[in-house]
């Protein structure tokens, strides 16, 4: 077991190599730091001091991947690809445009995203999981048809509109909820719940449509028909085996969003004013503030493989059919 | 008038090419004629398909522009060329009627109150009427009925009229069939019921609106007074360029990578997994959002190489296209390695390989025409999740120009509205159905054709 772990994150290291390689394209060779410079300090009045003052400062004025005026090893390393790589490697993620440090920034946003994204993502689960075993249920039927018109038609709706109905809805009219916000008081369960139901509703249509396929695909196998034989009951059949096996591949799918839990949802949390890690990349990009994008695209991917990780393992710890090899 | 075509003008119009070219093909070959006649014989994906090629008629009307000479105004004499299509020229109606401000749908009036001095020097607070309704009848509550009976029988009229054109055709096409005798071939019975039903109700509610618009704004005006019935037109062209031509960029590169991944395995199948793997630990928005970003940068630096603003935004929606479709092809390239591999196993691919076929002939021959269920299905699958896309993309502030009329831009500007008291409900309410409209039927529509071409489905049922 310990061996494998070891060799599959010895594989991401390559991944994140190319995640690298892709940002350091994107943000210093398309958009080259002189670029950047006079994007920050203002086209007009710009000097060539300034430019260089501005990259100097922020260590902006190596070259890319070659610098040919020092010898030995330092030609490749004293870059600024490997520079701003072996920072990125170490979660140095420097300064953002106004001066303050991403790393902190990350650290402090993490938990609003968590108490917005861990209940959304709990809840979720669990009612789409009910739904779609009590629509497994009543397959064929009238209920099983209409339950998926509906699904359909709630996946069919933007987001932006639910977020937007429910805060006129609970918030403006009914006043039963502030519209938007965030505390870390006792009161802060306030500020959460509207964003957390409407992040669970938003997601019903989806979900349910996807776990009713998994448990059907489950119910034409051989052992349920042996459970049938038997003279189980239905429901038993359905909550005593399907639900079990079915859970297999739920569980396998699900591990992968986990790691992502912490980059919170952009929308939502922009929407509703929670200072967590999706309205900072939200904000970020309005203020064109590359050094954070940057950061949230590298942080991004890191949560994503570690993601791919757990699921293999908990595919082999819950499938003994799956040996590590 | 001399038509000009801008880029995605050219793409939508070569995009509508390819599907004449394979309608075509479909009803050449027999067994996919079936296939097609089975995806038609629901009601659901019958109707879905009518909207969609509704939504799909209004894009392309909005993808030819004219160079039209008018006057700028009345005091200046000059004239100037402004670029209209064929959309534009139905509603130009809509284009010279702008109000000042908001104002709700039918409304006669402003939506808020203007300070205002008579000729006494009083001040006063009052709704001013709008511009450009037809005052003639909003003193007489019988001559307004009366006028919407009219218009409704004029909608009426011209829906009954259309329908007649289509039974006419659908009834000449039948007796071609009949006199030629299909032979052997089972027909699957077509639910024409649906069909007629729902081109009447579209016809119906389009003539009906349009003829209302003449005198009425049916959907309100937005905050600059825009008329907000002709911008959720307008925005279908972007939706339907965004999820229409996305996934055509993403194809190619889904395809030849895909395909040589399973079929040529080693290491080049290892250098295509690490480049999908890699993307794909992007997470999708933030990709996105860092391409745009760099590409705003780089068109703000280089502003001349655009000619007009329009010029610019039509530019900046073929970006996004481009960059939606470089970073979503992986899901499907994954999807066909896999089958790739599985099929190059088959004994009939190694009979040829043994007949000293060449691996290109085997892909073209054998392996591609087995991939291609799985590619229709990722594409109409991935329709509806790029139209969505969209508008929460131009939310953030990385999807179109917000010069370009698109849903997202317009959920953007009522999410503002939101807070006014009392609130300007419309344009939320307009976009939200136009987008629905099409994104339900995409979804139903694809819904079918999963299930007639996944084969899985078929021997269950």
């Amino acid at each position: 077991m310990f061996a494998y772990i070891v060799r599959r994150l010895l594989f991401a290291v390559p991944i994140l190599i190319g995640v690298n390689l892709i940002t350091f394209a994107l943000f210093f060779m398309v958009n080259t730091p002189d670029d950047m410079a006079r994007a920050q300090l203002g086209a007009k009045q710009t000097t060539p001091q300034m430019i260089a003052a501005w990259k100097a400062d922020r260590g902006y004025d190596k070259p890319l991947f070659f610098n040919s005026e020092q010898g030995g090893i330092e030609t490749i390393t004293d870059t600024l690809f490997v520079q701003e790589s072996v920072k990125l490697f170490q979660f140095d993620f420097g300064q953002s445009d106004s001066g303050r440090q991403i790393s902190a920034d990350v650290y402090e946003r993490m938990w609003p995203s968590l108490a917005i994204a861990l209940p959304t993502f709990i809840i979720g689960l669990t009612t789409n999981i009910a739904l779609a075993l009590l629509i497994v249920l009543f397959r064929g039927t009238t209920l099983d048809r209409t339950a998926m018109a509906v699904a359909v038609a709630i996946m069919s709706i933007s987001g932006l509109f639910y977020i937007i109905a429910g805060q006129v809805l609970f918030s403006k009219m009914l006043n039963w909820v502030p519209i938007s916000g965030y505390s870390d008081g006792t009161d802060f369960w306030k500020f959460l719940i509207l964003p957390v139901l409407i992040g669970v509703f938003a997601g019903i249509g989806a979900g349910v449509r996807w776990y009713r396929s998994i448990f059907l695909e489950e119910i034409h196998r051989d052992y349920v028909r042996t459970a049938r034989a038997k003279g189980l009951s239905e429901v038993r059949v359905l909550f005593g085996h399907v639900m079990q096996n079915g859970l297999l591949p739920i569980l396998t799918g699900v591990v992968v969003v986990i790691p992502t839990l912490f980059m919170g949802s952009l929308i939502m949390e922009s929407f509703f004013g929670i200072p967590g890690l999706g309205s900072y990349t939200i904000e970020a990009i309005q203020a064109q503030d590359f050094a954070i994008v940057k950061a949230m695209v590298f942080l991004g991917s890191v949560l994503y493989i570690i993601g791919l990780i757990l699921t293999d393992i908990s595919y082999t710890y819950f499938d003994p059919r799956v040996k590590l090899s | 008038m001399m038509p000009s075509f801008y880029w995605t003008d050219i793409m939508l119009w070569a995009l509508f090419g390819l599907l004449l070219v394979a309608i075509k093909q479909i009803l050449a070959d027999k067994q996919k004629r079936q296939q097609w006649r089975q995806v038609f014989s629901s009601k659901t994906a019958m109707a879905a398909a009518i909207v969609l090629v509704v939504y799909f008629m209004v894009a392309l009307a909005d993808s030819i522009h004219f160079n039209v000479e008018t006057q700028s105004s009345a005091q200046n004499a000059a004239q100037t060329t402004i670029q209209m299509t064929p959309l534009d020229m139905v509603f130009s109606h809509l284009i010279v009627k702008t109000e000042r401000t908001y104002s709700a749908p039918f409304a006669s009036h402003e939506y808020s109150r203007s300070i205002v001095y008579d000729e006494q020097g009083q001040v006063s607070q009052q709704f001013l009427p709008l511009q450009h309704v037809a005052d003639y009848f909003s003193n007489d509550d019988k001559s307004a009925s009366w006028y919407l009976v009219k218009q409704a029988s004029w909608a009426f009229m011209a829906a009954v009229l259309l329908l007649f054109v289509f039974a006419s055709i659908h009834a000449y096409g039948k007796f071609v069939a009949f006199a030629q005798l299909h032979a052997g071939e089972h027909p699957i019975k077509l639910p024409w019921q649906t069909a007629y039903v729902t081109v009447f109700i579209l016809v119906f509610t389009a003539v009906f609106l349009y003829l209302l618009s003449f005198d009425y704004h049916v959907l309100g005006t937005s905050k600059v007074g825009d008329d907000v019935f002709y911008q959720s037109l307008k925005s279908v062209r972007t939706g339907i360029l965004i999820g229409a031509l996305t996934t055509v960029v993403m194809l190619p590169l889904a395809l030849v990578l895909g395909i040589s991944a399973g079929y040529f395995k080693g290491w080049i199948d290892d250098i295509i997994q690490y480049l999908y793997t890699t993307l794909n630990s992007i997470p999708g928005v933030l990709l996105i959002a860092a391409a745009v970003l760099v590409m705003q940068s780089i068109m703000a630096n280089n502003a001349d190489w655009f000619g007009s603003s329009e010029e610019r935004a039509d530019l900046r929606l073929l970006f996004l296209i481009l960059i939606l479709g470089i970073t979503s092809w992986t899901g499907l390239c994954r999807l066909l390695r896999a089958e790739t591999l599985k099929i190059s196993q088959i004994e009939y691919v190694t009979a040829a390989k043994a007949f000293g076929m060449g691996p290109f002939t085997i892909i073209r021959r054998h392996i591609m025409p087995n991939l291609m269920h799985l590619v229709l299905i990722a594409l109409v699958l991935d329709f509806s999740g790029l139209v969505l896309a969209e508008a929460v993309l131009s939310y953030v502030g990385v999807g179109v120009d917000p010069t370009t009329p698109s849903w997202g831009n317009m959920i953007n500007q009522a999410r503002l509205e939101m807070a006014r008291e009392p609130m300007v409900w419309w344009s939320l309410l307009s976009a939200f159905c136009f987008m629905f409209a099409l994104v339900l039927a995409a979804n139903l529509f694809a819904d079918r054709v999963q299930w007639v071409l996944n084969p899985r489905n078929n021997t269950e049922k």
